[in-house]
């Protein structure tokens, strides 16, 4: 093997930066923009304040905590009202309060979802009003 | 003591230069800047020490056999543990890479009645394999912060991590094993006075510096949740050259930041290449065919011989003439 040992170890090096830079050739360098989130919807639109439950940044990155404190709370607890930081009072319902609002989950929620890999198992048991299974 | 103290002290400046750096207005330095530089110092530096440990002469085998080397046909050889070929060698350095089953012989010592007493030590190799296979598949796992779209086999490798969806967002596997791994490692070091003896620096700082890394990634993934369409849409602008400074994100994940990319910079300077370096251990990457072949120093000095051959071409007529027997008339 020591006669082509150059031959094994350009190899080597070659196959271990192809690797390495996988991010920068696998996109051929174009660029995705972010996904944009639509809040047009019939329920959005008749809001006299456009505020969610908490403010947008928490429900941008805690989300799934939250949702997962209410799903604990409702089904461990039978807590079916949630009071927001500011007094307001929500039902604790993913289809009733969540997607009431936000109807058009393949705008809004599987956008970013998709854009991170992140697979919810939510609506593997919540229905989403207004769409028929496929 | 004074190692681990340091290397600790070593991290925790580390944790604190990203706040101080984004309370001096430079926060563009880790996110647009520093990314760039460390991937630069890690590929040039790799490829820099394996091209200077290729250069070192390797002129014969070192057949350190755990087996039977091939000699006689009826004895039986181990074509894997002492191999005589390439596929042989091809084979023992994939269970070397993959299994470490350098580690797996692993012994320990114990004086019992006065007299060392040895037996087989399996932890290390265990929860070093599970230390990294875990670093890689977490690796593996965050490049779908780095691609769009996201490649079908990362979404399996997730999917396959997090497969008993255990809480919200579901515990992966791999960064439970890697706790496990890094866990065991680290008290080993600290435990076993032997260890602690020969332990420096860079062994903790090593162990520390993974340790820092993991535990902001599973503090953000479980705790205290980054803005991930932040994460993502800033490291796109890493990998298509058009980096943009992100707004508000987790501060948390500024030390990740931080830590990878410390990690990945001190990477080719430091033991950690031993990740390049096993592929370049002689005594598992040469065949033990000294038997076989004769392997001749390439640098040896010109010798001047005289075989027997040629002695006896030139006294042949003289020592027949004396009677002494020749081996060619």
């Amino acid at each position: 093997m020591k006669k082509n040992k150059w031959g094994l170890i350009i190899l080597g090096l070659v196959i271990f930066i192809i690797v390495i830079t996988f991010p920068f050739w696998y996109g051929k360098g174009k660029t995705s923009p972010a996904p944009t989130l639509s809040l047009d919807t019939p329920a959005i639109a008749q809001l006299k304040e456009k505020r969610c439950v908490e403010d947008t940044s928490f429900m941008r990155e805690s989300h799934m905590k939250f949702l997962g404190t209410w799903r604990d709370g409702a089904v461990r607890e039978g807590k079916r009202l949630h009071t927001a930081r500011d007094g307001r009072v929500f039902e604790v319902s993913l289809s009733g309060t969540c997607l009431k609002c936000h109807s058009n989950k393949e705008q809004f929620c599987d956008r970013c979802h998709n854009y991170l890999g992140a697979k919810p198992s939510c609506f593997s048991c919540h229905n989403i009003p207004g769409e028929v299974k496929k | 003591m004074k190692n681990i103290s340091i290397s600790l002290i070593a991290v925790l400046i580390l944790a604190a230069l990203p706040t101080g750096l984004s309370t001096l207005g430079l926060s563009g330095l880790i996110t647009n800047i520093l990314p760039y530089v460390a991937i630069a110092v890690f590929l040039i530096g790799f490829v820099f020490r394996i091209l200077l440990w290729a250069k070192s002469p390797v002129p014969f085998r070192i057949p350190t056999t755990c087996g039977q080397g091939k000699s006689l046909p009826w004895i039986k050889s181990n074509p894997v543990e002492s191999p005589a070929g390439y596929w042989g060698v091809i084979a023992r350095m994939a269970q070397e890479i993959f299994l470490f089953r350098s580690l797996f012989r692993n012994t320990d010592v114990a004086i019992v009645d006065g007299r060392p007493v040895y037996g087989s030590a399996k932890w290390l190799w265990f929860c070093g394999l599970l230390f990294h296979w875990s670093l890689l598949i977490i690796v593996l796992r965050h490049l779908r912060f780095f691609v769009e779209p996201i490649a079908p086999w990362i979404g399996a490798l997730s999917a396959l991590d997090g497969f008993f969806e255990i809480g919200i967002p579901t515990l992966y596997l791999s960064d439970a094993a890697i706790l496990v791994g890094l866990t065991f490692l680290f008290l080993r070091r600290v435990v076993v006075p032997q260890v602690r003896y020969i332990s420096l620096f860079t062994d903790y700082f090593s162990l520390l510096l993974i340790a820092g890394v993991v535990s902001t990634g599973l503090l953000m993934r479980h705790f205290s949740p980054a803005d991930l369409n932040a994460v993502k849409t800033m490291a796109m602008g890493w990998v298509t050259f058009s980096p943009v400074v992100p707004q508000g994100i987790n501060p948390v994940f500024y030390i990740h930041l931080c830590f990878v990319f410390v990690l990945l910079a001190w990477f080719p300077a430091s033991k950690l290449m031993h990740a390049g370096g096993v592929f370049l251990s002689p005594t598992r990457n040469l065949a033990n065919d000294s038997r076989m072949r004769r392997h001749i120093n390439p640098w040896n000095a010109p010798v001047k011989v005289h075989t027997y051959e040629e002695y006896e071409d030139e006294f042949r007529d003289k020592m027949k003439a004396s009677g002494l027997p020749v081996e060619k008339e």
